[in-house]
């Protein structure tokens, strides 16, 4: 892939983008290349986004920082956890799921992608905190959205569409992020040898109660292992004491609730934000649904022989398992919900999208949508 | 009114008998409302100063109706202005001399309570409060609180962006809903977002939340319920000083304390509020904070006394921590009432929603106060101190002839100073038509288009509550052509409205 410029400013973006229409050229708009492996090859020139980096602002108590796009995901949580804060939404990096180092993953790639880790299910997604941009659209103009405030009602959110656009509406050039303090005491919680079912009715349970839990996973037996089901508790260490008793009680009748080492709740966590609890087989499908519909998805993976693990209590299942694209956007589809290929071989990437295939109505509105900022489709690249 | 609205359409008016016709064979009897008494309730929503009969009102009862009433306006170009409980401070629904009153009031069910996935399935003319009482005996409810909320509808909620006194830490509407049913101005009807946390492509639900009714008609809204905190807990701090209370907000939050609400009242507002509810409030502070803090017990028996100390370490001249529910209530009720509490010692009063970067309140507040002497009217401050979101009120009686003009103009000059100072217009109000005017002073020209270009992927024909939001109308057309041009206008804006 060709690159079309390695643009240092926004009016250098604003030139390439300008420079790409003219010619009838296509820009793939690249940052880490963490997730390079999802979607289909990137056809057109890259619009490298690495030399747009650094922090522009950052101040603690108003719980606001804004950062350029290409800064690395890594300078950005040492950056705030320095404060004694945290990107809420739990961003990861995409490397070791691909078999690469972690590192390489940028603030403007995992918001575009709108990568969100365990903590989603409490605290929001890449979306819920992203509060304003200044991005170039494919007229090559400059414009802003959003502000630098945490509570803004000011004109359409259009930041609420950068996360999860991959880069197909607009390049970022500037993001304003909403900070939170970081818990000052984390405690993990696990059930073990409940079977999928028994799994997503506890960890219902717990999210329902008043223990206010910050995230709730579960990891199938395997290899003979018994099950393990994940509750994390956040906060100061008064409350999340008195927490994890309140959690014994409403989980009663699920067995012991076992409190985990500080190491043995990190490395846990660690395995489901970075997949190494499962095999790095070529496919990995990411499913979307509603919790109560978790189970019924975990079935069908088990029939299909796939390694799974559930997150967000039982909203997230991750399944790697090769050549079943059909059964697994069926089974998303019985369950209300969505699935996306995240890796997969390149023969099959050119055969199945990445993308769940919307409803015709919705698709002819979304590309309406795309039209309004890329009128000439120079962020088109067909990846998805 | 100084406010110039988007010129009548002479052939629309002299329709009207056809188009209340074609209307009743959509929605039969007393749906179809013509009558002008019975339209003077829609002439205005929460933002009374401005008012203005609708052509007709209709009230359709089910998703096939709005679908039927949308297509049949857009195929006749005629222009239709939403409406959910008609609690807008901005304006949002204020009607049109030529359009189609939609109101929503008859989508008033709750379809579907889910408490395993910790959801509500509601009609958008729902209320905001019932929508919590629906789920409370489960011990959930629905975290969005804004003032209106006993009346307020979840469609209006949706439409505006809603926030409330807890929004700092359980967010606004945007932060609590997962999906929709949507219907488009041609009556295409598409299911936007769903039951589960991420939408399957571009979050289109994230930018109708807050489109305040220019994108689509909301005809059923999927939200998220959250368990009712175990405890909750509230102190009442005076200072003798706003950058003390300034000051104590920052260090609650630099200390990793999220409260649940966080509200701060300036001297002529603690004055009002204590002599309408004689609730205790100190009479001798300058600024007064609210905290709240919700949780287990264990938390809120920590955190007050965290606190406590730092708003001592700040300068607070008196703390109380409520004992009891009835005490707890009894904190709120002044900073709740501050609105008619002024509404007593004023005639009338015009309720601004500025945010601003917390750090540059005192400065902020010393020239609200400057503004009030230039402008000759009185002006109290409430403040949704956690997240800057500001509140000035400001008194003026609208029978003294030229006041409420020049209440109008010191407001604006308030948001203007809220954009200059690093904030923004509106912090949960809406644009509507009350600030609508001001959008240059935040937004390029560029900025505007980009978002009207938006506007036209979903109403291309600009049929959908013209006049709200954007200052100059501009042709989806001719958005369109102008990226030909690489940013060089060739045609000059059309005339404003």
């Amino acid at each position: 892939m060709a690159e079309a410029a390695f643009p240092a400013s926004e009016s250098d973006v604003a030139d390439a983008v300008a420079d790409a229409v003219r010619a009838g050229e296509r820009l793939a708009i690249t940052g880490g290349g963490s997730k390079a492996g999802s979607g289909g090859d990137l056809p057109g020139r890259a619009l490298p986004m690495n030399r747009l980096a650094g922090v522009v602002d950052y101040d603690p108590a108003e719980l606001v920082l804004t950062v350029r796009p290409g800064t690395p995901l890594a300078k950005v949580t040492t950056l705030v956890a320095g404060e004694r804060q945290m990107l809420a939404f739990e961003p990861f990096d995409h490397g070791p799921v691909f078999g690469r180092e972690s590192g390489a993953a940028t603030i403007g790639g995992v918001v575009a992608a709108g990568v969100a880790g365990s903590r989603r299910v409490s605290a929001g997604g890449a979306r819920d905190h992203l509060l304003g941009l200044r991005a170039v659209s494919g007229r090559g103009e400059i414009f802003v959205a959003g502000a630098k405030v945490v509570k803004n009602v000011t004109g359409f959110d259009l930041p609420k569409l950068a996360a999860g656009s991959w880069g197909r509406l607009f390049a970022m050039t500037e993001l304003t992020l909403k900070v939170l303090p970081r818990p000052e005491t984390t405690a993990t919680l696990f059930l073990s040898r409940l079977d999928p079912q028994e799994a997503v009715q506890a960890m219902a349970a717990a999210m329902g109660s008043q223990a206010v839990v910050a995230c709730a996973a579960h990891r199938p037996a395997r290899d003979g292992e018994p099950s393990l089901t994940a509750l994390r508790l956040e906060g100061f260490a008064p409350s999340v004491a008195a927490r994890a008793a309140m959690l014994e009680r409403v989980l009663a009748d699920y067995g012991p609730l076992n409190h985990a080492g500080e190491i043995e709740g990190e490395d846990f966590w660690a395995g489901v934000r970075t997949l190494a609890l499962l095999p790095l087989a070529p496919a990995l499908w990411r499913i979307n649904v509603p919790p109560s519909a978790g189970a019924a998805v975990a079935a069908v993976m088990e029939r299909l022989g796939a390694a799974w693990l559930m997150d967000w209590a039982g909203g997230l299942i991750w399944a790697a398992v090769d050549g079943a694209g059909e059964e697994v956007r069926a089974a998303a589809d019985r369950a209300g919900g969505h699935a996306t290929l995240v890796r997969s071989s390149a023969q099959e990437r050119a055969t199945v999208p990445a993308f769940h295939p919307p409803a015709p109505g919705l698709a002819a509105l979304e590309e309406r949508v795309r039209r309004a900022f890329d009128p000439d489709g120079v962020f088109e690249t067909g990846r998805f | 009114m100084s406010l110039v609205m988007p010129e009548p359409d002479l052939t629309t008016l002299a329709r009207r008998a056809e188009i209340v016709a074609a209307l009743r064979a959509i929605v039969p009897g007393e749906g179809v409302i013509d009558d002008p008494d019975e339209l003077v309730p829609y002439e205005s929503d929460g933002l009374t100063a401005y008012r203005q009969p609708p052509l007709l009102a209709v009230l359709p009862g089910t998703t096939a109706e709005v679908s039927a009433i949308l297509a049949w306006c857009h195929a006749n170009q005629v222009r239709v202005v939403p409406r959910g409980s008609g609690t807008s401070l901005s304006g949002g629904a204020l009607p049109l001399a030529d359009a189609v009153l939609l109101g929503l009031g008859k989508f008033n069910k709750i379809l579907d309570i889910n408490y395993v996935d910790r959801i509500a399935v509601v009609q958008p003319g729902v209320t905001n409060l019932a929508d919590t009482r629906a789920v409370e005996d489960a011990g959930f409810y629905y975290a969005p609180d804004p003032s209106s909320q006993i009346a307020c509808s979840i469609g209006g909620n949706v439409a505006e962006n809603s926030g409330g006194v807890h929004c700092l830490k359980y967010g606004l509407t945007t932060n609590n809903v997962l999906g929709c049913e949507f219907v488009m101005m041609d009556g295409e009807v598409v299911r936007i977002g769903g039951t589960q946390l991420d939408p399957a492509g571009l979050d289109l639900l994230g930018v109708v939340v807050g489109s305040e009714g220019l994108l689509g008609v909301v005809t059923e809204v999927t939200v998220r319920i959250l368990p009712k905190p175990e405890t909750a807990r509230a102190l009442l701090i005076g200072f003798s000083t706003v950058e003390g209370a300034g000051q104590c907000v920052a260090d609650t939050i630099a200390a990793g304390i999220i409260p649940a609400g966080m509200e701060m009242m300036d001297r002529p507002a603690i004055h009002a509020a204590e002599a309408f509810v004689n609730v205790g409030y100190p009479l001798d502070v300058d600024a007064l904070l609210i905290v709240e803090l919700d949780g287990v017990g264990a938390e809120c028996d920590h955190l007050l006394g965290e606190i406590e100390r730092i708003a001592l370490a700040n300068g607070a001249v008196s703390v109380r921590m409520s004992v009891d529910e009835a005490e707890r209530v009894a904190f709120w009720a002044g900073r709740k009432a501050a609105f008619p509490a002024v509404g007593r010692i004023s005639p009338d009063y015009y309720c601004m929603d500025g945010t601003i970067p917390r750090r540059r309140l005192r400065e902020v507040l010393e020239r609200i106060r400057a503004l009030s002497d230039l402008y000759g009217l009185g002006v109290a401050n409430v403040f949704h101190a956690g997240d800057g979101n500001l509140h000035p009120l400001i008194l003026y009686d609208a029978n003294v002839p030229g006041e409420l003009n020049r209440a109008e103009a010191f407001g604006s000059d308030i948001l203007r100073l809220c954009v200059e100072v690093g904030g923004v217009l509106t912090g949960e109000h809406g644009v509507g038509v009350e600030k609508r005017d001001l959008m240059p002073e935040m937004f390029t020209d560029a900025d505007l288009k980009q978002q009207q270009r938006l506007k036209c992927a979903f109403d291309p024909k600009s049929l959908l509550n013209p006049g709200k939001v954007f200052p100059q109308l501009h042709r989806c057309a001719e958005l369109g052509r102008m990226h030909v041009h690489a940013g060089r206008v060739t045609h000059p804006d059309l005339p404003r409205f």
